[in-house]
């Protein structure tokens, strides 16, 4: 069935009684041409796009919950693509270009608000490291705009600018950039991959690889043994779990990143923001609440649920960047667990095993990456060469250093 | 989390600093013959078990011990606390 004004005109003067589920709930196959690991945003956009851009068939999508119950759904829904480095850049960008056709690529409301990403910054220090970001950003074919205080004022007047400690002198600002509903992402794709022929196997945990003469043969799971050739790991939070029942370590660490929402308000808050002398950034989502994150615990974990010091740093960040905040109250806090890699980037690519191929550490960010991700993983799997967008995420590059590491922090997983 | 310093008793996790996996203790050694590979996974490999995890802890904010906490990355209850320097010392001898 296709969405559209016109549907919902029917189905409204019908009871609603002719939508159906928006994808299929299918036995698995004794055999595909494609698994895919995972079944988050990620892994459904692999899949939709090998069928619908690769024109690759007998692809399934293997999800140990159900679709939309992990990373996807846990985000801070925030689209950009500010980045610096070359390797870094280009996909980001591509990844924004393809969120911008994504919903009548799909047929589906993703609720993508292009509202704008402002970076505050507080210091001349900082305010020549965005003018360099920008430019790197431009060159790159992305937008970027550099505003003065009284630019940010005009946008945020609540914003306090007169900070003693950590005065606001303006920001860099990404038009383009903004949120999108992260669960409408998931199942848009859901709904897209299995109107293409996808078979999206729920509650169906992978427990074990088979693997003969350095070739994979299928897969063990808790629903039977599924033959194939190709396996695309996507399960960014548990790649380390995952791979080392393929004999693997990575350069990972999981790590608990948490989330704020507080109760619905009016709309005060135009576009998202983030603070510039600590890490943190918040946006209103279109239901009012103000939903808002800043750094990981820093820990290694697979608990889903923070501790309470970044709670406080968090909220005090908050604070002083606009004050009124304080009156709001919090409604809802979460964790999730992210794959932190040791340059802060992340992996699209083969490994030793032939047919086994990885992508995950995604860090925090990997919600914006979500389109151009499947996009290059699915280039990869259909033809074997990496995107040319994606040449730099090489799981060797830490051994023959290449890393990509946008901060400059090396390899410390809780400073990225 | 509250870690329970060996000398200094139950202190708040804020008072740390985090480093990692507690294999970084087991240095490889530089005189290999592929000592460049040791140090590369060394540096950048990590078993990331969900489960139980050692891992080294720096007492900043304290006495400025090197701490290995054994801790449930599931649960984040901490099994056990010792000085990084009584663990590199038994190792040793």
């Amino acid at each position: 069935m296709r969405y559209s004004g016109f549907r919902v005109i029917k189905e409204a003067l019908t009871g609603h009684r002719g939508w159906g589920p928006a994808w299929r709930d299918p036995e698995p196959q004794p055999r595909y041409d494609y698994i895919i690991i995972g079944g988050g945003g990620h892994g459904l956009a692999t899949a939709y796009y090998l069928a619908k851009h690769f024109k690759q068939s007998r692809i399934a999508v293997l999800e140990k919950g159900w679709i939309g119950g992990g990373n996807v759904g846990r985000n801070t829904t925030i689209v950009r693509s500010n980045y610096m480095l070359d390797g870094n850049e280009p996909f980001y960008e591509f990844s924004l270009k393809l969120w911008e056709g994504l919903e009548q690529d799909l047929n589906y409301n993703a609720m993508m608000s292009q509202r704008g990403v402002i970076n505050l910054m507080h210091s001349d220090a900082q305010r020549d490291a965005y003018v360099r970001r920008g430019n790197a950003m431009i060159l790159n074919g992305a937008d970027a705009e550099l505003l003065d205080q009284k630019q940010v004022v005009a946008k945020y007047p609540f914003l306090n600018v007169k900070n003693a400690r950590f005065p606001v002198m303006g920001g860099l600002l990404q038009a383009r950039a903004g949120t999108a509903r992260h669960d409408a992402v998931a199942w848009g794709f859901a709904r897209a991959a299995d109107q293409c022929g996808i078979d999206i196997i729920q509650n169906c945990e992978v427990t074990g690889f088979k693997i003969e003469n350095g070739k994979v043969q299928g897969v063990e799971t808790s629903r039977g043994f599924i033959g194939t050739k190709k396996v695309g790991v996507c399960v960014a939070g548990s790649s380390s779990r995952v791979m080392a029942q393929a004999g693997m370590r990575l350069p990972i660490e999981s790590h608990v990143l948490q989330a704020f929402v507080t109760e619905g308000l009016k709309p005060v808050l135009p576009g998202v923001i983030t603070f510039g002398a600590g890490h943190f950034y918040c946006s209103q989502s279109d239901k009012g609440g103000l939903v808002f994150g800043g750094n990981i615990d820093g820990y290694n974990s697979y608990a889903s649920r923070g501790n309470l010091p970044v709670v406080e740093d968090v909220i005090e960040e908050a604070i002083a960047m606009f004050p009124m905040l304080g009156r709001a109250r919090l409604l809802r806090m979460w964790g999730g667990i992210v794959d932190m890699s040791m340059d802060g980037s992340p992996i699209i690519d083969k490994t030793s095993v032939d047919g086994l191929y990885f992508n995950g550490g995604w860090c925090y960010g990997g919600f914006k990456a979500t389109p151009a991700s499947g996009f290059c993983y699915a280039h990869l799997l259909a033809t074997d060469t990496p995107h040319e967008t994606a040449t730099g995420y090489r799981l060797n590059r830490f051994e023959t250093g290449h890393m990509i590491d946008e901060k400059g922090v090396g390899a410390q997983p809780n400073l990225h | 989390m509250i870690i329970t310093h060996p000398i200094l008793g139950p202190r708040d996790s804020s008072e740390f600093v985090y480093l990692g996996d507690a294999t970084l203790l087991d240095r490889p050694d530089w005189q290999a013959d592929d000592a460049l590979h040791q140090f590369t996974r060394y540096q950048h490999s990590r078993d990331n078990p969900a489960g139980l995890h050692r891992e080294l802890w720096f007492h900043e904010q304290g006495d400025r011990s090197w701490l290995v906490v054994t801790r449930d990355t599931v649960t984040h209850e901490i099994m056990q606390v010792e000085f990084a320097s009584d663990m590199a010392r038994k190792e040793r001898s």
